[in-house]
């Protein structure tokens, strides 16, 4: 799974390597991302200075590219200067900043797309349990009922609910061992 | 301009970015600005005529390690601050540390001398000038760090200046130390450490204006 930062980072060390195409889907990409930063923390009065801004830290991001260390995340550079740009625009109209300052991971907003894969694989995994097990590890594991509760709703006993969770369990990680060996 | 034709003009003129880069703009300003600090104390202040008798004497020696300590310190100073997020307190740690270890051994030779040559061991014979010498040899070595660093992107201007200044004055202070006469642990303590400190306050001030980017 491609994280934002391995994206722009990749495409930034491409850039730095002198290919041209990447460099244009970097500036691209990290445009977008300047704009809704920079929109995000200027004032209901100064937002037509986003534009400039974003221009301004891209002139920057070109002209100073070479102090990007390559062993460092991407990102934490951009937003350093991206931040530098911000502060120097308040300073130089005499802007006193309302809304706070930050961190890096403000300039990339949370990259949720692992948790959405981790969620796909879970599904694909119960599938392959059978139906009884699957239902009671749904509600105890996912939904997050408790075995009394799930027991008093499927009419079985709490002993028989503990089972059926413990065989679907064991299947999963039976499917899981198979997988690793490459023939799952 | 709109955004999507800057991108096009910055796209068009890429050219690849050598690894090397940064440290070869801080070899190139550094190094002309050494040059420059050289020629101006050949002419101006004129070598020291003992060199030769003076380069087999620990006092020579003892200042220019000092001198060149202070200067590695702060030219590295200099490199680390230049990049986006660069701090320089490892650098001020270490220097404070070699300016306490220096003033300790000044302070014993100081202390173990007689009385009666305390005074000249602190005022030499060129006490006046010594600081204010080193503090106009660092002025082109300014120059060419705050060169060094509009290149660059420092994001903390301050820092900058006074890294850019303490570099200048002790590269300006080894100079400084081929021409002065000087050899007293306590006068190079005091007056040779000032020369060191004020450009660093003079970079600090300046570096607000002029390292904008």
């Amino acid at each position: 799974m491609h994280s934002v930062e391995t994206r722009l980072k990749e495409l930034m060390l491409a850039s730095l390597a002198g290919d041209a195409r990447s460099y244009a889907i970097l500036l691209n990409d990290v445009a977008k991302h300047l704009r809704s930063y920079f929109l995000r923390r200027l004032s209901e009065a100064h937002k037509g200075d986003a534009d400039d801004l974003v221009q301004e830290t891209l002139m920057a991001l070109h002209t100073k590219r070479a102090t990007y260390e390559t062993d460092r995340p991407f990102t934490a550079w951009l937003h350093a200067i991206a931040r530098y740009k911000l502060i120097d625009h308040f300073r130089r109209n005499k802007i006193r900043a309302t809304i706070p300052l930050d961190n890096a991971e403000d300039l990339i907003p949370a990259d949720y797309s692992d948790a959405t894969a981790d969620r796909i694989d879970v599904e694909s995994l119960l599938q392959s349990v059978p139906e009884k097990s699957r239902e009671l590890i749904y509600r105890t594991k996912i939904e997050g009922q408790s075995i009394a509760e799930v027991a008093t709703s499927t009419g079985l006993s709490e002993s028989a609910v503990k089972v059926g969770i413990h065989r679907g369990i064991k299947a999963i990680a039976a499917k899981l061992k198979g997988r690793a060996h490459g023939n799952g | 301009m709109a955004t999507d034709d800057l991108i096009a003009r910055l796209t068009r003129d890429l050219k690849p970015i050598q690894r090397s880069s940064v440290a070869k703009r801080l070899a190139i300003g550094l190094g002309l600005g050494f040059a420059a600090s050289w020629l101006l104390m050949v002419w101006w202040l004129g070598m020291r005529p003992d060199l030769m008798e003076a380069s087999a004497t620990m006092p020579f020696w003892g200042k220019l390690a000092y001198t060149l300590l202070l200067a590695v310190i702060g030219a590295w100073a200099v490199k680390r601050i230049a990049y986006p997020l660069g701090s320089i307190i490892i650098n001020l740690v270490l220097m404070a540390v070699a300016l306490f270890a220096f003033g300790i051994l000044a302070a014993g030779i100081f202390a173990m001398a007689p009385p009666e040559a305390h005074m000249t061991m602190l005022t030499g014979k060129s006490l006046a000038v010594c600081t204010f010498n080193i503090v106009v040899l660092s002025m082109p070595l300014l120059i060419g760090a705050f060169w060094v660093l509009r290149g660059m992107a420092p994001t903390r201007l301050t820092m900058a200046g006074a890294a850019a200044g303490i570099a200048a004055g002790a590269i300006g202070s080894v100079i400084y130390s081929f021409h002065c006469t000087e050899s007293a642990m306590p006068f190079v303590a005091v007056w040779y450490t000032l020369g060191v400190l004020i450009p660093g306050l003079i970079g600090a001030l300046a570096g607000r204006f002029f390292l904008r980017w």
